[in-house]
């Protein structure tokens, strides 16, 4: 069902020659592999650009290559990419106000669970099986009372 | 003929579950026990009801009975034979039947094995069972009927999706939902306590093979999908974080931290409400799994064709179960006391905190894949949440929880002292140490940081995994009594610790040393990839039983010497027009050598995808023994309900 | 009362599905709403000068990009039809990745509603204005700013609740 979705995008596309071999060094190349990964095709709603087979996806492909070779900074073909398709073009959703609550969610999470268990724990200690009473504490309460 | 016998069974079957909820319903508010045993008789007809109507679609598919909508929509009359099998469930109606039949054949194993216990308990839980059984039914039969007839009779059949004529295909969605539906005999169970307010040690114990069950299932499931994925999607990964994967991977993790969790219940007593919550989300959460794939709410590439009317019915279906569920919880958890304290440095202690980790671990899944859907229903932006966003979360959540493994075990119950698990641990600690330096530069011949880390946790979760036994093994005069001295249960849950361990090592190597090239190759050129030199011998048209074959070459040698002769395929199928890619592959423990064919160039030349990826044996090896521990604890002895009177006693006169 | 988290959780779960089955997660805004349209310098159909954006301010007017090869514009062709027939706005055609004497063949055919066909063979275009599977249908204001866009074939639903009471609002 994968394929499906993709195959229905790219019966609404022609199909285009591939991706001229423009020579990337080994580091141009590195940053080349870990854009496409991080860019969705948008036809084929749940795919990276890099494992498309959709013209479109090609096309960006070229996009980053090129802008890759004329000396872009990443984040600058981020913004181009932004510019034109918004953020959902994005499988690394920017850190703002809308994703707030994505990105801290889970470390807020993993803090309540410890201090649940925490108190949970003290809690249950509690109750002790037979009462031990520490002379000073007993002291101390009673002289407390008024 | 056969077609609508197939659907009067399921009308009748829809019928027979409402008596399987009915009448024992009755009998636990009039307290009569031959209305509790109804449940029982009724389980079983109706699961031989479903099972006919099961039979009746498998039927028309190996006789290509086309005037069955749903046989011309995924059949085709060159279908070979056992794909005829699968096709029954390959789309929406037919998944749906498999759904019924799995939910129908647990029903029908805890109507047999749970004779012995407390008839109440039996009972409940069949009717919970029924319940969900109706919900299932009312869905096929008012919005998906796999029996629909066709008129006039198409010549011949659309074909099943090719994606799915692959042998990967043929078992994983039954084992998949084996783990899906089997959860819902822990939900039943949990819903039982909750109505017969007995939650006790004994609960925990009839509950955990039917957990482990499930659980063992889902992991084999899980992983035969992944393996599917990576040989016949053809990119070489082998897990997408696409919604559909994540749908089964929480209510997998979910049902990891129940099994750890009853644990807890069993031994100590401790935990109950929180345990029996879990049992509720487990299933929850695969009827969430369900909502999602089927209702085109969320944007997935293996998403069954969506309509919205359907998405409403499983919707209000999931609420109205769930809620009563939940409400229930909240009625009744609360009178649920525990006995006895809890130190969070003890072996409860940790397992609780480990629970707590794989709960969040879940939470943080679903966050990731509904946060788009919450966006869009608020209006504030259309956003995507995909690999590097699960990533970045999952792997600090996870870190933690495998050095909680190893500890954990170290551990006794009730209370530790640190020093002791200091000096159990200390060889552990070293091994796993030199161990984790050691591998990668030995099989790589370089090791970063992020590499040594992963893999110290891999072998930390595999090294101590074996301490268990090993002590036992020790304690005893000789290795034969010593081996024979330790449980089922314990070599379980060390080879479920250790294949933990073996994915874990898998997944470091992978992702961190994995090669991938894209080419273009011309017939007799080749290419180097770490060490290996990949030869294109060209492409040859070969027919397949139902579609075209580009057949490529690739000869793989090393230092001059053959090592392999790969043949990835292209496949054009001839009903539905689609390609599908079939990746070869040749592997040792050590490594795969992975090729997929692109595109054909021109002048005979061919794109080509190639991978080095070292050690990608060990993610399936992984998952593999965990299944192997999990057959083994669940066929432990102790978990065998033995005496029925043990629990029975606040509802004399019921036990029949 | 912490025994009611799962039910309000699960409620709240249950509204946002509730929501989410109305909406069609396959749609994506454009983010060029409110901005000028892109810049472009591409060839007119039957025509040896290049146009650029400038052609396209000073009266509102749609912006569909279309192709001989998109069976979705077919769909659509009967709705663009009627509208410049109808003289109800001006349309201004972006041949997407298509080839000439195709294009020609499919105008003869369909009938050809464009008062101009902007050929964008390359799909430079396409990508500068974010389109990522044709039929798109730009809304374009008198200054050339977008304040609307198609997504999918163009209906006559869509053209009467959301676009032509924008065009109302947008005339000089």
């Amino acid at each position: 069902m994968r394929r499906w979705l993709l195959l229905m995008a790219m019966a609404a596309l022609p199909a285009l020659a591939t991706a001229d071999e423009a020579a990337l060094d080994a580091t141009q190349e590195s940053r080349y592999r870990a854009l496409t990964q991080e860019l969705r095709c948008l036809v084929c709603q749940n795919q990276n650009i890099a494992d498309s087979n959709a013209p479109l996806a090609a096309d960006l492909r070229n996009q980053v290559q090129a802008q890759i070779v004329a000396g872009r900074t990443d984040a600058e073909i981020t913004r181009y990419l932004t510019d034109r398709y918004g953020d959902f073009v994005l499988y690394r959703p920017p850190f703002k106000a809308v994703t707030l609550l994505l990105w801290l969610g889970p470390a807020l999470l993993v803090l309540l669970a410890l201090a649940l268990a925490w108190t949970f724990s003290r809690r249950s200690q509690r109750v002790p099986p037979a009462a031990t009473v520490d002379p000073e504490q007993l002291k101390k309460l009673l002289d407390e009372q008024p | 003929m056969i077609p609508e016998l197939g659907h009067f069974a399921l009308i009748l079957a829809l019928g027979v579950a409402l008596v399987q909820v009915l009448v024992p319903a009755y009998g636990l508010w009039r307290r009569s026990g031959r209305a509790l045993a109804v449940a029982t008789s009724a389980a079983q007809t109706q699961a031989l009801l479903v099972f006919t109507a099961f039979g009746c679609l498998t039927w028309c598919f190996i006789t290509q009975d086309f005037s069955v909508a749903y046989v011309t929509a995924n059949s085709h009359s060159e279908l070979p034979l056992v794909y005829r099998f699968t096709a029954v469930w390959g789309a929406h109606e037919g998944s749906l039947l498999l759904w019924v039949t799995i939910l129908a054949g647990w029903t029908l194993a805890v109507s047999v094995f749970n004779r012995r216990l407390p008839a109440d308990i039996t009972a409940t839980a069949l009717a919970v069972l029924g319940v969900v059984s109706i919900g299932f039914l009312l869905f096929m039969l008012l919005t998906s009927n796999p029996f629909e007839r066709l008129f006039p009779v198409p010549e011949d059949g659309r074909d099943l999706n090719p994606l799915l004529q692959d042998p990967g295909m043929v078992i994983h969605p039954p084992m998949l939902y084996m783990g899906y539906v089997g959860f819902s005999v822990a939900f039943a169970f949990a819903i039982a306590a909750l109505v017969s307010g007995r939650l006790d040690s004994a609960w925990a114990r009839w509950t955990r093979p039917w957990t482990i069950t499930a659980w063992l299932f889902m992991t084999l499931g899980i992983t035969l999908g992944s393996w599917w994925a990576y040989h016949v999607l053809g990119w070489g990964g082998w897990w997408f974080w696409d919604p559909v994967e994540n749908a089964s991977f929480m209510p997998w993790l979910v049902g990891t931290a129940l099994i750890h969790s009853l644990a807890v219940t069993e031994k100590r007593g401790l935990l109950k409400s929180w345990t029996v919550l879990l049992a509720i989300l487990a299933f929850g959460l695969s009827l969430l799994g369900t909502f999602l794939v089927r209702s085109g709410v969320i944007v997935s590439v293996h998403a069954f064709a969506s309509d919205p009317a359907r998405g409403v019915f499983i919707l209000g279906f999931l609420g109205t179960v769930l809620g009563a569920a939940f409400l229930l919880y909240a009625w009744r958890a609360p009178k649920l006391v525990s006995e006895g304290e809890l130190r969070l440095f003890s072996r409860e202690g940790l397992l609780l905190i480990n629970n707590l980790f794989l709960v969040v671990a879940s939470a943080s899944v679903l966050l990731g894949t509904l946060y788009p859907l919450v966006v869009d229903a608020l209006q504030i932006g259309k956003i995507s949440v995909g690999p590097p966003y699960f990533n970045a979360v999952f792997i600090p959540l996870f870190a933690p929880l495998l050095m909680l493994v190893g500890l954990a075990i170290a551990v006794p119950w009730k209370r530790a002292r640190i020093g002791d698990a200091v000096r159990h641990l200390r060889v552990p600690l070293v091994a796993t140490a030199v161990a984790a330096v050691t591998l990668p530069l030995v099989f790589q011949g370089s090791a970063s940081l992020p590499v040594i880390a992963g893999g110290f946790l891999g072998f930390w979760a595999a090294l101590t995994a074996l301490q268990e036994p090993w002590r036992r093994i020790r304690a005893k005069t000789s290795w034969r009594a010593g081996l024979a001295s330790v449980p089922r249960g314990t070599w379980g849950m060390t080879l479920a610790h250790l294949g933990l361990g073996v994915w874990t090592l898998g997944v470091v190597f992978v992702s961190s040393f994995s090669i991938e090239k894209d080419v273009r190759l011309s017939p007799q050129g080749s290419v180097e990839l770490r060490g290996y030199e990949f030869q294109f011998q060209g492409v040859e048209s070969r027919p397949g039983p139902n579609y075209d074959s580009d057949y490529g070459t690739v000869l793989v040698e090393r230092e001059g010497r053959t090592v392999a002769t790969l043949h990835p395929e292209k496949r054009l199928y001839h009903a539905t027009h689609q390609m599908m890619t079939q990746a070869a592959v040749d592997h040792t423990p050590l490594r795969d050598l992975y090729v997929a064919l692109g595109e054909p160039l021109d002048n005979g030349d061919w794109a080509l995808r190639l991978y080095y990826k070292p050690m990608m044996r060990l993610v399936w090896l992984g998952g593999v023994l965990m299944v192997f521990g999990g057959i083994l604890a669940a066929s432990d002895r102790r978990y065998r309900p033995v005496r029925a009177t043990e629990t029975a006693v606040a509802t004399q006169g019921v036990v029949a | 009362m912490r025994f009611l988290v799962p039910v309000l959780v699960l409620v709240g779960l249950i509204v946002l599905f509730a929501v989410g089955l109305h909406h069609d997660p396959r749609e994506v805004p454009s983010p060029l709403i409110g901005k000028p349209a892109p810049a472009f310098r591409l060839p007119l159909l039957g025509e040896e000068k290049l146009v650029s954006e400038a052609e396209l301010k000073g009266r509102p007017l749609l912006v569909n990009f279309f192709a001989s090869w998109c069976e979705g514009c077919q769909v659509e062709h009967p709705v663009l039809m009627k509208l410049a027939q109808e003289q109800q706005v001006e349309i201004v055609g972006m041949d997407y990745k298509d080839a000439l004497p195709d294009i020609t063949r499919w105008l003869q055919r369909h009938g050809n509603p464009y008062r101009k066909i902007v050929l964008d063979a390359q799909g430079t275009a396409g990508l500068d204005w974010g389109v990522y599977g044709v039929p798109e249908t730009f809304v374009l204001n008198a200054e050339g700013v977008i304040v609307y866009k198609q997504i999918g074939p163009m209906t006559e639903d869509a053209w009467r609740e959301k676009i032509a009471p924008l065009l109302a609002g947008a005339r000089p």
